[in-house]
């Protein structure tokens, strides 16, 4: 019974937060635009019964799905919106991987302090971070002061609202969730393994690769999954650091939704987005738990 | 026929008696320091090839230290050592014919125990055929054919312990080093494994450095043992001459149990002496070396296994002393007295069961006679 209860706990807690929202989220992405409060039809009317119902459910239909499919907006948005996310999961993972190795393999009376200054940027507002590398990365900002000042170039750099200022400020904001499970799992590595590769005849470079890589494999995936899976449906860092170039889903979702006030096409871009993220990490799992279950 | 030769008798394994032999390991005024601390101090040691040679110390002794310079995971501060004559600091691990095998394993948990087996084979770049003649070669010898394909976290800790030797025997090497190999197996898996060692050891022919602080483990498995303690070594000898002729009372303290009696040394005849160390109990009658000179502080040290207990005072033995049981421990095999002697001195003796459960000559508060020879014991200086 207690432990009933327990499993029921986290169920419900899902049920509540994720699948009921999500459901209404379909079920607005059936439904046709209105000029109403809210604004789509058909609503359910409870009041008329049985008959409330029967009508409720004929008006719902996949008309918004096909609408993305006949406008290449969408589907060119998913792509780049992929695209961005792809790029500046790599960028992140190849930035975060010497921070997080150089961070395990720092005296231990240091972790902490390290620790401490990954989280910090955590504790001032993810807005304001943005908004200072407007200041940094603009026409007059303070990297392009630096650069002229010092002769390294002439005519300042255009940066700012370009997809360059994106990644840079994509890659500044996720870092810190890339290093915090790449640590976790460089920590562990036991150091007499490394040893005994050297030992055994490698190099301190083929050491790295067969032995501190392949044992880092979970801290890998799971630093790319937190980076990639909130890249693929940014809005903040595009819309305020990108340009008209910047083609991102987010932000056609917020179109959609506050521009056009067309809640069930927008409804649809957010369920094929879902979509388009859990196929990959549904079938990740299952080629996991497959390999396991092969090592038996 | 009648001049058929004799039969020699067989060789016996010393090459370091041998002033021929050449040693395969030198070190020579060996010092490693770390900051401030002192962890191996001017050492010098030969070893020779074949040998099963131990490092036996406490924990902090420096014997870890002398491992990993070998190994090449750290460079002597001060001083030389040689493999094969050759000065071995410039050769980084990889590059060196020595495998170490880890205490604590260092297994790879993501690769099979045949890839494991294989990995050092690999980076050789050996061809594919030879790589698997010799993992199977390995696997035989450390009987784990059955388990090639599993994962280490899939096997037990004894046989995780042979594909750690399996792996570091595999590229053959010319030094094997074993860091308290057997210390993660319980007891009676770890005495069974040390025959195998032994065995394995004998039939490669490799010559095995080996690091314990399991005095009952150096003396079982080689050939001579280091003693250390605070990054110098104590002695190094056989089994059986660490354990009859200890050179100073650390070291006969260290290996096994031990009386140790202080007092003053005075001679009485060519190699012999008397030991007095109280007052009211008559003098010990020990052998001693020629150059001991009267009067100076000794300690002697005699095991408890060399001494008789009897009710009656026996007539034929040089030593006699005697005084009253304190305490008797029951160990199954042997049992021990601890028998005080006039003027408070307490000496251990132990006794063979060598018959079923019969009844106890001795018990609590019994007066009884120990007895030893004069060769039983020996009078250290240090």
């Amino acid at each position: 019974m207690r432990r009933a209860v327990l499993i029921l706990l986290p169920y419900t807690w899902l049920a509540a937060l994720f699948l009921v929202p999500f459901l209404i989220v379909i079920k607005i992405s059936l439904s046709d635009t209105a000029l109403a409060i809210p604004p789509y039809t058909p609503t359910l009317d409870l009041t008329q019964g049985w008959e409330g119902i029967r009508t409720w459910w004929a008006g719902l239909d996949f008309e918004n799905f096909v609408f993305l499919t006949e406008d290449d907006l969408y589907w060119k948005a998913y792509l780049s919106s992929l695209k961005i996310a792809v790029i500046s999961t790599l960028i992140t993972l190849s930035i975060g991987y010497p921070i997080a190795y150089g961070m395990a393999r720092a005296p231990e009376e240091w972790r902490p302090t390290l620790m401490m200054l990954v989280i910090l940027p955590f504790w001032t507002s993810f807005l304001i971070r943005v908004y200072a590398w407007k200041a940094i990365l603009s026409k007059e900002g303070f990297l392009n002061q630096i650069l002229l000042a010092t002769g390294l170039i002439d005519d300042p750099l255009i940066i700012l609202n370009t997809n360059t200022a994106v990644y840079i400020g994509i890659v500044y904001t996720y870092l810190p969730f890339m290093i915090l499970p790449l640590y976790a799992a460089l920590e562990k590595l036991d150091g007499a393994l490394l040893e005994a590769a050297e030992d055994l005849g490698c190099s301190r470079l083929s050491a790295f690769w067969l032995v501190t890589v392949p044992l880092s494999k979970q801290g890998i995936i799971a630093g790319c999954f937190l980076v990639f899976i909130p890249v693929v449906g940014e809005f903040v860092i595009p819309a305020l650091l990108g340009g008209s170039e910047t083609l991102m889903i987010g932000k056609v979702l917020w179109e959609e939704f506050f521009s056009n006030r067309d809640w069930p096409v927008a409804s649809a871009v957010a369920v094929i987005l879902l979509a388009i993220l859990i196929i990959p990490i549904v079938l990740f799992l299952k080629n996991e738990e497959k390999q396991r279950e092969a090592e038996g | 026929m009648a001049d058929k030769p004799r039969k020699l008798p067989q060789e016996v394994f010393a090459p370091w008696e041998d002033p021929e032999a050449k040693p395969l390991i030198q070190f020579r005024n060996v010092t490693k320091r770390f900051g401030e601390f002192t962890a191996i101090d001017d050492l010098t040691l030969d070893i020779y090839e074949r040998e099963f040679f131990a490092l036996l110390g406490p924990s902090g002794c420096g014997k870890t230290t002398m491992m990993r310079m070998l190994a090449g995971f750290e460079a002597p501060t001060e001083g030389q050592i040689l493999l094969d004559g050759q000065n071995i600091a410039p050769v980084p691990p990889n590059l060196r014919p020595v495998n170490m095998m880890f205490q604590s394993y260092a297994l790879f948990p993501h690769l099979s125990i045949w890839d494991n087996i294989a990995f050092g084979l690999k980076r050789d770049k050996l061809p594919k055929d030879k790589i698997a003649a010799r993992v199977e070669e390995m696997l035989r010898l450390t009987r784990l054919e059955k388990f090639a394909r599993r994962k280490p976290h899939q096997i037990s800790g004894g046989q995780r312990q042979r594909v750690a030797l399996a792996r570091s025997l595999a590229k053959a090497p010319k030094l094997l080093l074993l860091d308290e190999p057997l210390g993660a197996l319980d007891r009676k898996l770890r005495e069974d494994t040390q025959f195998e060692l032994m065995d394995i050891q004998e039939k490669t022919g490799t010559t095995f450095v080996i690091v314990t602080h399991d005095q009952e483990e150096a003396m079982t498995v080689a050939s001579r043992i280091a003693v250390m303690n605070h990054g110098k070594i104590v002695q190094v000898d056989t089994p059986a001459r660490i354990y009859e002729a200890p050179a100073n009372a650390y070291v006969a303290d260290f290996i096994g149990d031990v009386n140790l009696i202080e007092g003053t040394a005075t001679r009485t005849g060519e190699d012999r002496c008397s030991v007095r160390f109280a007052e009211a109990a008559d003098p010990i009658t020990a052998e001693c070396t020629a150059d001991l000179s009267d009067g100076i502080a000794v300690t002697y040290a005699i095991r408890p296994e060399k001494i008789l207990v009897t009710a009656d005072r026996p007539a034929d033995r040089a030593n006699a002393l005697e005084g009253q049981i304190i305490d008797i421990g029951y160990l199954g095999n042997i049992s021990t007295y601890h028998v005080e002697l006039p003027g408070g001195q307490m000496i251990k003796a132990a006794m063979t069961n060598s018959t079923r459960l019969d009844r106890r000559d001795f018990t609590w508060d019994d007066r009884v006679w120990l007895s030893w020879r004069e060769t039983a014991g020996v009078v250290l200086t240090e």
